[in-house]
């Protein structure tokens, strides 16, 4: 009952799809980038096999290289050869690719599914749309995980930010991300600044001053990790206590691999991840990346990646279609970053403060790491 | 012997002369040997020699900022970069026709990544700025089309700009264009400007010659039949702002002279905004000297500022001056590099001596089976075998649990072996250990063993044997292996980035960085210069104090 809706339900789709898209020939092959290990798998599982049943004699070649993408795809452009037809940066990426000309603009409405109820892609999106070129796809967070065998006794589980620069209560090494973003807000919600003045206190000299000297606090017991992979296996060795990393890192040391970790969701910093295109594509991969990324970002396709791993869907229409794990079969709804008991305090990455203050922070901050 | 031989150049048997046909033979030869290198010679030109010497270029060009805001960078040449308050409305006029050009051909946002990394906030101010420069223009646009109507139509406008005679003038907008984005604007504009406008209105000519190029040749469109952009209602009310323009207008009899008369007539409808307070308005920080001061500075075509940023030095107004000292970094981490180097030769030498001793002087088959140890690492994936070590120096690590289990280490104070300086030096000494052991065994191998047994046979003890015989004579392979640990050393990326902690990582971790995630090439193609420029100064220095002669990497 459930496959036939579900069934008929993407054969209306694709026929809408076919139908906005069915004008001028296009490519067959499609070369998607993305950030490999469980994400990819999520990718390929909601995304691409569904696409390439319904399209036949499509065929999918995947590039992991998302981390280096805005680099590389500048490079490609250098060279005047872009082979690379759909890319999955976060927004930041997107907003740099787009400035620097390297992502093709996207109009939202005319390119990006409507809402099942008919809501337009832009008011689906709301907020998510970060600049002209990006095509959102999850909202994930930085957060932090630790060892509840370590928690020591007669002390309460961490659940406070603060918790993160207490040493005397929570002795122990932190794990934290080899770059200022997200660090120093931490730093300064920490040492007494009001979450809405975070970043007008950041633009000032002595408020990044005063945000290094409370991360200098804990300096000696931070390990700086800068793989997403890292804090999770630093957990799962015991090498440290508590650290950051993408809440479905954790999600998966925690419910997968069944580790003693708890999540510590205060003040976890919102952050999206998307698709964009880039510039310069032939007119038949432009048309062929258009199609997938229609197809990819539409409201069943979004919620159905949440089975796979625990990044809460871009839409707001695809929430309510949240469903179980598709292998351990619990309700992802309480593990997303967006549900509402984890989402009581959270910060949401800052793009234009970060794209002006980015190099000029990270020199300080590398700076002081040196010292 | 005749005369006529004697008397002329001696021949060869084909006639010719013998030294044009020995040179001839000699060339062919040359040529020969020529073409058996030449796919060397040309994988070594452009896989090597043309990267490094792109590389060298980038660290000093910068042609963004003149190419992109021409006319304001020329016009900013007289102003005193030293001056408490922004430039005057000239500069700011040439800096709202460039930059909305710019904005047009979405240029501008690179302009303001580049300018960025010198001057913070320059990135959010040319982004948000180039947007709204359309709502500058507006503020012309409206009362022109109120009062002249008939230009809120562009064949209007297509009729006044055409004639003849202004030829030069498009001409030399599609170089700014061209300079823009090179060779995006060729072609036909389907317009030829009219000299009697161009000389009368020049503001606007320009700007609607600008319009036209990038209508007709990057949107495809036709120029007579589309209304131009903002940015040439904002020059028309400019031009009109002159007393002589007016005149002029009022005498012309071109085209509809009547609707540019009606605009003159009316000209207290139009704003009497300046530029400059526009641009404060989208954003105080066009008012902010230090913004101006940094587009002055990188306004050259070629700067030192990517090399002077690579000494943790900038550039000011008054010439180079040292960065602050909460932003120093690089010469640290040079010194650190060359440092760590050195550490790590000097290790690999006290530990692969022995070992090469040993594969020189064991039985054959003996030999064998140790030089398959020292190999089996050499052909193992570098990243596998740093991964490796980090399993084996981690707090919870097999060093540190059997520490622990021997009573060595107490539980509660394991030894930090990683995520600092003393992780890389141990696993990249590790790593880098064939390549001592290799060049060092191959020359030992040539030490006749006869040698150490005369100088004992003389009476020496066993280490003057060793220190006066032996070492010497293995000098050759300690140099070979020290110049190859240490250029590949001074070099090394991956393995300081994953067990170097924050003082354990290199410059070439920063140049990654670079290259990768800030972008500023400019700045990696100058650490990396730099690199280069200090390993050719130590093998220079080496060839003066030891001499290159003396490596060996075999017998």
């Amino acid at each position: 009952m459930n496959k036939i809706k579900i069934v008929s339900t993407v054969s209306a789709l694709s026929l809408v799809a076919g139908m906005a898209h069915a004008d001028g020939h296009m490519a067959s092959d499609m070369t998607l980038v993305s950030w490999g290990g469980a994400y990819q798998q999520s990718q390929i599982n909601a995304y691409t096999d569904p696409y390439t049943a319904m399209n036949e004699g499509v065929s999918v070649t995947w590039d992991e290289s998302s981390a280096e993408a805005v680099a590389k795809l500048r490079a490609m452009n250098e060279a005047g050869n872009i082979t690379w037809d759909v890319v999955d940066v976060v927004a930041a990426d997107a907003l740099r690719l787009c400035d620097e000309g390297l992502a093709m603009e996207i109009d939202a409405d005319e390119q990006l599914a409507a809402a099942p109820d008919g809501t337009s892609a832009e008011d689906d999106f709301g907020d998510l749309l970060v600049g002209d070129c990006f095509i959102p796809q999850i909202v994930y967070s930085t957060t932090f995980g630790y060892r509840t065998d370590m928690v020591p006794d007669g002390v309460a589980a961490p659940s406070n930010i603060c918790d993160v620069f207490d040493l005397e209560t929570y002795p122990g090494m932190r794990a934290l991300e080899k770059r200022p973003i997200n660090n120093v807000e931490w730093a300064l919600l920490c040492d007494g600044v009001a979450k809405d003045d975070v970043y007008d206190v950041l633009e000032t000299e002595e408020g990044q001053e005063r945000a290094l000297a409370k991360l200098d606090t804990i300096k000696d017991s931070v390990i700086w990790w800068s793989a997403g992979a890292d804090t999770p296996q630093l957990l799962a060795d015991g090498e440290i206590f508590m650290g950051s990393t993408y809440n479905g890192r954790l999600f998966a040391a925690i419910e997968e691999q069944g580790q003693p970790i708890g999540m510590m969701w205060d003040a976890q910093v919102f952050d999206l991840d998307g698709w964009i295109i880039p510039e310069g594509l032939s007119d038949e991969r432009k048309a062929r990346a258009l199609d997938f990324v229609y197809f990819a970002t539409d409201t069943q396709r979004l919620a159905d990646q949440a089975k796979y791993i625990s990044y809460g869907p871009a839409r707001l229409s695809s929430a309510p279609l949240v469903g179980k794990h598709a292998s351990l079969g619990i309700d992802m709804a309480p593990h997303m970053p967006t549900d509402p008991n984890n989402a009581a305090n959270t910060f949401l990455y800052n793009y234009e403060f970060w794209a002006d203050y980015r190099d000029d922070i990270d020199a300080k901050f590398q700076a002081w790491l040196a010292q | 012997m005749s005369d006529t031989t004697s008397s002329g150049p001696m021949l060869a048997a084909d006639g010719t002369p013998l030294k044009t046909s020995l040179a001839r033979a000699l060339r062919r030869q040359k040529l020969r040997a020529l073409a058996l290198i030449a796919p060397l010679l040309l994988f070594v030109v452009i896989t090597f020699i043309i990267p490094i010497a792109s590389m060298l270029l980038r660290s000093v060009e910068n042609q963004i900022v003149s190419n992109t805001i021409p006319e304001a960078t020329a016009a900013l040449e007289s102003w005193d970069s030293n001056s408490d308050t922004a430039p005057d409305e000239a500069v700011f006029q040439n800096l709202f026709f460039d930059l909305y050009r710019a904005a047009e051909a979405k240029e501008h946002t690179k302009l303001g990544t580049r300018l960025n990394y010198e001057q913070t906030g320059t990135s959010s101010l040319f982004r948000t700025s180039g947007r709204k420069l359309d709502k500058v223009g507006e503020e012309w646009q409206d009362p022109i089309e109120d009062i002249a109507p008939a230009l809120k139509d562009g064949e209007t406008w297509y009729a006044i700009m055409s004639g003849t005679g202004g030829e030069a003038v498009l001409e030399a907008r599609r170089t700014l264009w061209n300079q823009m984005v090179p060779g995006q604007f060729e072609g036909d504009v389907g317009l030829t400007l009219s000299g009697e406008i161009a000389a009368m209105l020049p503001l606007t000519t320009a700007a609607y010659a600008d319009w036209a190029i990038f209508e007709a040749l990057e949107e495809e469109r036709n120029v007579s039949k589309r209304d131009p952009w903002e940015a040439v209602y904002a020059a028309l009310g400019l031009d009109m702002r002159d007393a002589d323009v007016v005149a002029a207008v009022n005498a012309y009899d071109g085209p509809h002279a009547a609707d540019l008369q009606l605009i003159a007539a009316n000209l207290d409808q139009l704003p009497d905004l300046t530029l400059r307070e526009a641009f404060a308005d989208l954003d105080e920080d066009w008012l902010d000297p230090e913004v101006w001061q940094t587009i002055k500075i990188y306004s050259p075509n070629y700067t030192s500022g990517y090399f002077l940023n690579a000494v943790d030095m900038e550039k000011g107004p008054d010439g180079a001056q040292v960065r602050p000292e909460n932003q120093q970094i690089y010469n640290k981490l040079f010194i650190r590099t060359l440092w760590m180097s050195l550490v790590i030769t000097g290790s690999c030498i006290i530990l692969g001596y022995p070992v090469a001793w040993l594969l020189a002087n064991l039985p054959m088959r003996t030999a064998n089976v140790l030089m398959i140890l020292v190999l089996l690492p050499f052909w193992t994936s570098l990243l596998v075998r740093t991964s490796a070590w980090k399993v084996l120096l981690q707090q919870q690590g097999v060093i540190n649990d059997i520490l622990v289990w021997l009573g060595f280490v107490d539980d509660a104070n394991r030894l930090i072996l990683m995520n600092n300086a003393t992780g890389t030096v141990i696993a990249m000494t590790h790593i880098l250990l064939p390549f001592m052991i290799l060049p060092l065994y191959s020359v030992m191998k040539t030490i006749p063993p006869s040698y150490l047994r005369a100088a004992k046979s003389l009476g020496a003890t066993n280490w003057t044997a060793f220190w006066r015989v032996y070492f010497p004579q293995s000098v050759p392979g300690i140099g070979a292996g020290s110049i190859l640990v240490f250029i590949l050393a001074i070099g090394y990326y991956i393995t300081p980035e994953i067990v170097g902690g924050t003082d354990g990582v290199f410059i070439s971790n920063r140049i990654a960085y670079h290259i990768s995630s800030s972008l500023n090439w400019g700045l990696a193609a100058a650490l990396g210069s730099i690199l280069l420029a200090v390993v050719l100064l130590l093998y220079w220095l080496y060839d003066r104090i030891v001499g290159i002669d003396n490596v060996k990497l075999g017998g």
